[in-house]
């Protein structure tokens, strides 16, 4: 029997428009299955009585007007709730509850959705595996003892185990694409200016946006269309005009152009990715796009330059993380021992380290050599894409450059963490949406992503790409609830 | 030719010269913040102007206030500056207990406003001072450490408050002209609206840059940076103290160390805050949060239409219309409350008593009861009409310094204070003859030495005349009949 837990969004949203089940069921479905999966250390807070209360009143006096009737939804602890702990996986904001609520959080809200719990992520969304995370590591539940990538890992977590319907994360440089690779399932970053950052605990705003990551790309369509809007209140918001991504998706992507990098086919790279991404070049051609071979010449210069700019600009978004107003606060002699010992206990080692990478490419003397310099470099992997999107509609490549890796396999080797990202950071630094689509497994039966890169605000058909392959793909996740 | 207003250090063998740069803060007239709707309104109780976003929550972001920007670009327009249609905020990182962003949102490389001047009016003519720069940037918090013995508390009130910092080149060259700089920078932001100039409420404060040089040296010397002066006064005494220490060094063969430095009122000197190697690295970058600052041509025009005629420009118009000489018109116009005054008055009086009351009478009683022209007890309407009467003879200047002095209490009428006290003039030369008579027989002794050729004592008769008249008389006339009947 199907649980209402295995259903996808759309199935549940249809079932609950039909009046088949009610919202209480389909929130108690999943608060169960989250109370037996604990294991996976996906929640870092639960919202689960509260959830059941909403949804009872759902019930009472239902709207099934709205696109998320009822629906309850976790969320990634870097999304600011009213009322609710928001931690961002730190130990500075262990005890902080916010006034105020995100718009992106919000616009779940206002179309019905109920706030399930906020998922485990690292810390202040930096890192690849969920290891930085104050509140310890989360397990994937495609196997143990294996990560579920990061920094958006709970919410993998989460939705590959059926403990939310769908959910969010942040991508800064692949924090929602890696993780969704790493547990087969979907997951995109939009074009930077699409969801709004107010209310979001900002890591590295000029990368920093918020996406869908959900079990099919149909799901992920319908999130979009919920999260993206216009905001005032972020100054970076673009103002659109957004699609009605669900209605308009269609599987017909006849005679568009994919384009696909020779840059991308690094060194050591293993032959199942290989393999993988030549499947889905297979794929798309049934699909009856056009594939293209194109150059992206500074693509092998965005990591370093990601290295820089962000942490620059985190080293500066964390300053206010002091101790004086809120969070956490260590006790000293004086304002400056008070900031030192409330920083050094409160961060966690990785945060650390890029708030320190940040401070020195930012030093006089060093600014030029690195913080201008990747300014500079960032705006020639931006001329990559955009002279591409002269030839091609979208750009195909690998999301991952490997599959899902062992719990602290590689914690003392922050550069080999870093290289997960490898094929997801150019797309933030040239403010691209992407996604990742599960699409085949290596030899252990770890998932295994294809990444869609799109022109910027073109989300409908970087959907549409996907919704074709999803359908010659036909992935099918193996979730054996090793855990329960 | 020898300029008696230079400003010169004298030792034993040597004159100094003093260069001074400034950079004032002065605080945006606008009801919300630089990127925030909170108030701005002085003197609430603390923390209660304060959003989210002044106290840096986490996912707070800033947002520009369409109307600083404005504020801003006026300011510049009044400076005959270079308006940047592309400026750019960047952030000011350093920890402090009332920064609670960690880093204050400034502009750095890309201005808003570029290059201008202000023309001073000194006693020996005119000079200008160069304007190097005008940037937007956010007020920090205020820590208080008196309040609480062991505690720091920290008011946000004024954290994110609009500030334009006005930097110009090392133009000035003595506490006169810093004075004079002050006055007519505040001067013009008046006139704009765009500043209240209150030192007092902390809207205008100077970093002042002082050096000094061997006078004819081509060089500058090293600078030291005496940090937020908050009052003319003090900005003056600061650079006295600071010119002196420099010269001193320099006579006993040392070098000064470009530092940065307090000025202690209570002590009046400067003392080192912060070498230049304790030099903060504020780590500036352009902050991601907001976009390039890009203002159109159309904007810009349509702020340059809405600008008022400023200083410079009305003395040049109250000089040629008014006939006002250029000191008058410098005091007339120094503030734009009493030249609007000014014009008031002079719609239906003579200008040049007008101008004489004004600068004369009106502003002694404003400095002794220490109000703004706008506070004057007696109304532009009401000034008026004491110099018409003055003007067609009802009464004399002596009798208009007493029906003023009657003016001042309930900003009366005149001609009504004239009627009730009965001190018209009295020119009807019939009366004032018979009086003159009066006088002429009282003094029957002093006419027979006047007539052996004490003239002086004509005087002495027109005193007691005007006495006789209780001062009402017409002092031309009782001259003229005086005149007549001694001499005739």
């Amino acid at each position: 029997m199907t649980e209402i837990t295995d259903l996808t969004l759309n199935e549940i949203v249809t079932n609950i428009k039909k009046k088949k089940i009610s919202s209480t069921e389909v929130t108690k479905s999943f608060v169960e299955r989250s109370e037996k999966s604990k294991k996976l250390n996906a929640y870092i807070t639960e919202n689960f009585s509260s959830a059941i209360e909403q949804a009872k009143k759902f019930d009472e006096n239902p709207n099934y007007e709205l696109k998320l009737p009822g629906i309850p939804i976790a969320v990634k602890d870097l999304f600011c709730t009213d009322g609710i702990k928001t931690t961002a996986g730190s130990k500075i904001l262990n005890n902080f509850i916010p006034t105020y609520e995100s718009t992106v959080t919000q616009n779940i809200w206002d179309q019905g959705g109920i706030l399930l719990g906020k998922l485990n992520c690292d810390e202040f969304a930096m890192g690849s595996s969920n290891e930085t995370s104050f509140f310890g590591n989360v397990q994937n539940p495609i196997g143990e003892n294996l990560v579920p990538g990061g920094s958006s890992g709970g919410s993998s977590a989460a939705i590959a185990a059926n403990l939310t319907p769908v959910t969010i994360g942040t991508d800064t440089g692949g924090s929602i694409r890696q993780p969704a690779s790493f547990t087969g399932t979907v997951g995109l970053k939009p074009t930077y200016g699409s969801c709004s950052r107010f209310g979001i605990v900002a890591f590295a705003s000029s990368l920093d946006q918020a996406g869908p990551m959900t079990k099919n790309v149909k799901d992920c369509a319908t999130l979009l269309e919920v999260i993206s809007t216009f905001d005032k209140k972020d100054s970076t918001s673009i103002d659109f005009k957004r699609n009605n991504y669900s209605s308009e998706l269609t599987k017909n992507i006849k005679g568009k152009k994919i384009g696909i990098p020779k840059e991308y086919r690094v060194d050591g790279m293993p032959v199942e990715i290989e393999s993988l991404w030549s499947k889905g070049i297979e794929y798309i051609k049934d699909c009856g796009a056009e594939i293209i071979d194109i150059s992206l010449p500074h693509t092998k210069y965005a990591l370093p330059t990601y290295y820089i700019v962000a942490p620059a600009e985190a080293s500066s978004n964390l300053a206010r993380y002091d101790g004086v107003k809120y969070g956490f606060r260590s006790l000293g002699e004086n304002l400056i021992d008070m900031y030192e010992k409330t920083r050094s206990e409160g961060f966690g080692e990785e945060v650390k380290r890029r708030i320190m990478i940040g401070t020195y490419v930012l030093s006089s003397g060093y600014y030029d050599a690195y913080y201008l310099k990747a300014q500079k470099v960032r705006q020639l992997i931006k001329k990559d894409f955009d002279d591409a999107y002269k030839k091609v509609d979208a750009i195909l490549t690998p999301s991952t450059p490997s599959s899902a890796f062992k719990i602290a396999e590689k914690t003392n080797d922050p550069v080999s963490m870093y290289l997960n990202d490898i094929f997801t950071v150019p797309v933030n630094l040239a403010g691209l949406p992407g996604i990742s689509l599960p699409a085949g497994t290596d030899k252990n039966g770890y998932p295994l992503g294809l990444q869609i890169i799109g022109k910027p605000f073109d989300e409908q058909s970087l959907l549409n790409i996907a919704y074709s392959m999803e359908e010659k793909i036909n992935f099918k996740n193996k979730i054996t609830n090793w855990w329960m | 030719m020898k300029d008696i207003n230079e400003f010169l250090i004298k030792r034993d063998n040597n004159n100094y010269e003093v260069v001074i740069g400034l950079e004032v803060h002065a605080q945006v007239t606008s009801n919300s913040k630089l990127f925030s709707s909170s108030s701005t309104k002085f003197g609430a109780e603390p923390n209660t102007q304060v959003s989210l976003v002044d106290a840096a929550f986490p996912g707070m972001l800033p947002v520009i206030n369409e109307f600083c920007v404005k504020q801003a670009i006026k300011t510049g327009i009044g400076l005959k500056a270079q308006i940047n249609k592309k400026s750019v905020f960047d952030r000011k990182n350093y920890f402090y207990a009332d920064l609670p962003q960690g880093y204050q949102i400034s502009q750095y490389k890309h201005p808003i406003v570029g290059e201008g001047k202000v023309i001073l009016d000194m006693p020996n003519g005119q000079k200008e001072i160069g304007i190097e720069r005008l940037h937007l940037e956010q007020d920090a918090g205020k820590s208080i450490h008196d309040i609480d013995p062991n505690n720091t508390l920290v008011d946000l009130n004024r954290s994110g408050v609009a500030l334009m910092e006005i930097v110009s080149k090392p133009d000035l060259r003595s506490p006169d002209e810093v004075n004079v700089y002050i006055k007519k920078l505040r001067s013009i932001m008046r006139y704009l609206g765009t500043c209240d100039g209150n030192m007092q409420e902390g809207s205008l404060r100077a970093d002042v840059n002082v050096s000094v040089r061997k006078k004819g040296e081509k060089t500058f010397g090293t600078r030291c940076e005496i940090k937020n002066v908050n009052s003319i006064k003090f900005m003056q005494m600061a650079i006295i103290h600071e010119a002196n220490r420099q010269v001193d060094l320099i006579e006993e063969g040392k070098s000064i160390d470009q530092e940065t430095r307090l000025f202690d009122i209570k002590k009046n000197e400067t003392r080192s805050m912060r070498s230049k190697e304790d030099a903060h690295d504020y780590r500036y970058f352009p902050d991601p949060d907001l976009l390039p600052l890009e203002v159109t041509d159309k904007f810009i025009d349509d702020i340059r239409s809405e600008i008022p005629e400023l200083p410079d420009e009305k003395k040049k118009r109250f000089i040629e219309k008014f006939k006002l000489t250029p000191y008058e018109a410098t005091i007339l116009v120094s503030d734009i409350e009493t030249s609007k005054y000014f014009e008031e008055v002079i719609k239906n009086a003579d200008v040049k008593l007008s101008t004489n009351w004004i600068t004369g009478e009106l502003f002694a009683v404003l400095n002794e009861k220490n109000l703004e022209i706008s506070q004057s007890p007696i109304s532009a309407t009401n000034l008026s009409r004491l110099i018409n009467l003055i003007k067609d003879g009802t009464i004399s200047g002596k009798i208009a310094k007493i029906v003023f002095e009657e003016m001042i209490v309930g900003d009366q009428d005149p001609q009504k204070i004239i009627e009730a006290k009965g001190l018209k003039q009295e020119s009807d030369p019939k009366a004032l003859e018979e009086l003159i008579e009066k006088v002429i027989q009282n003094n029957a002794d002093k006419v027979a030495e006047y007539k052996s050729g004490k003239d002086k004592l004509f005087g002495f008769f027109v005193g007691q005349a005007m006495k006789e008249s209780k001062g009402k008389g017409n002092p031309q006339l009782i001259n003229k009949i005086l005149k007549k009947k001694l001499n005739g």
